[in-house]
């Protein structure tokens, strides 16, 4: 049996774990309603953006002049997959969640003979996907300074991923995040965006309405298409960013609460012995008496 | 009094404006144009320069840079890359937004030796943003074209 003191330090050093998670559970949740009013600011943005850009594409994308972009370069070998991930742990599944869909993702591919290159966003995804594709992984962004993604960020990996893209580095780009549907669920999420690909739900019923373009229509999507990468991956970060402290809130609640439960048995323990010390010490005096 | 219509101006961030105006004078790639109620559908993409807005209440100027402006039946919606306030403009704004035009002639001039077209756009966006600069009264670094 451990002995009093020993533990009466576990308890103690539980509690002070519980006081941590406690703490970082509730600085998530401050962060969480930030990064949510992020995401919740930027969605008119990108609604619109992408009403705008598939009326655009509809219309363009048929003939051949279409920009690469949206057209793809016509093949299909090499693949770029732009996988972000936080910059931190202790977030529960997410980090690791994002790094098995891009790798499940990446195994088939190799599978059907294509090419794959990683382009990794957040230390965490690149940790865990340089044990089995190090030679793939092509390039890093680090956001470690990043205390707000802004969209700067999301700016800077477009043009990374965009010049590689000219330079013919690769064919098709797809960006894997964690998707936020609430505070206890993510889905890990792989979208592709060269060639970029827009939901034309909406557009059916404004398709009777006929724009004036200036310049012309093929100028402005050549435009709007690079800017249409930086769109995707901003609010692909933003998800992220909403997503990491939705898991982080709910993985350190059940380490606050586990460790609450914790506390509660290593307390009756201390209990436990403490009487039984009690009783032993008694029965030594009782016995001792009767002795005499 | 003239009739007014949906003003929108967002930028990826934030929404900076949506509000009912008479008319919104927009900085198009190929010139200003001035849209009032009832405009004919366009699409324009936007140069760097400054977009006047009049309300009821009077008028507001912002400085956007990249992105394009919608003109439908339902009103008109801006989208910028960045939009700022011409108020909240400061040297440092612009300086930041000059250095990036700066760069992107520079990489323009160097990746695309024998094409002129993307090089003459990145002079363009450089040209565009010193006017700018001019415009709003602030001093931009000259670029050596």
């Amino acid at each position: 049996m451990p002995n009093l003191k020993d533990l009466k330090n576990r308890i103690a050093s539980v509690k002070n774990t519980r006081k941590i998670t406690k703490a970082m559970q509730m600085v998530a949740a401050a962060k969480l309603r930030r990064a949510q009013d992020a995401a919740e600011q930027s969605r008119p943005y990108t609604e619109r953006f992408n009403a705008v850009m598939s009326r655009l594409a509809a219309s363009v994308g048929g003939s051949d002049s279409a920009p690469k972009l949206l057209s793809g370069t016509g093949e299909n070998k090499v693949h770029l997959l732009v996988v972000m991930t936080a910059e931190r742990g202790l977030c529960g599944g997410f980090n690791a969640n994002i790094a098995k869909l891009a790798k499940i993702h990446a195994r088939r591919l190799i599978g059907e003979g294509k090419e794959v290159k990683i382009l990794t966003v957040g230390k965490k995804g690149r940790d865990s996907i340089r044990r089995e594709f190090a030679k793939n992984i092509v390039g890093h962004v680090d956001l470690t300074e990043v205390k707000r993604v802004g969209y700067a960020d999301a700016q800077g990996i477009a043009k990374d991923v965009l010049g590689r893209f000219d330079a013919g580095e690769f064919d098709v780009a797809t960006i894997f995040y964690a998707k936020f549907v609430n505070v206890v669920s993510q889905t890990p999420t792989a979208q592709q965006i060269i060639p970029a690909s827009f939901e034309t739900e909406e557009g059916a019923g404004e398709a009777t309405t006929l724009f004036d373009y200036e310049p012309s229509e093929e100028a402005i999507l050549a435009d709007l298409l690079p800017r249409g990468v930086a769109t995707a991956i901003f609010s692909a970060l933003l998800e992220n960013a909403a997503s990491e402290q939705g898991a982080r809130m709910s993985a350190m609640d059940n380490a606050t609460r586990n460790a609450g439960e914790m506390i509660e048995d290593l307390t009756i323990e201390y209990n436990r012995s403490r009487q039984a010390v009690i009783t032993n010490e008694l029965i030594e005096i009782i016995s001792g008496a009767e002795a005499l | 009094m003239a009739d007014t219509m949906q003003f929108d101006l967002v930028s990826p961030e934030r929404r900076l404006a949506s509000m009912q105006v008479t008319a919104v004078q927009i900085p198009g790639s190929d010139g200003d144009m001035t849209a009032m109620a009832d405009h004919a559908p366009t699409i324009t993409t936007l140069r760097p320069g400054v977009l006047r807005v009049e309300g009821p209440e009077g008028a507001t100027e912002y400085v956007v840079t990249g992105g394009f402006a919608e003109i439908s039946a339902n009103g008109v919606s801006v989208l910028a890359e960045r939009a700022v306030p011409k108020g909240d403009m400061t040297q440092a704004h612009l300086d930041e937004m000059m250095e990036e035009a700066k760069t992107m002639y520079a990489t323009a001039k160097d990746n695309f030796v024998n094409e002129p077209g993307p090089v003459d756009d990145a002079a363009k966006l450089l040209s565009d943003m010193v006017a700018l600069g001019d415009h709003i009264g602030l001093t931009s670094k000259q670029a050596n074209l």
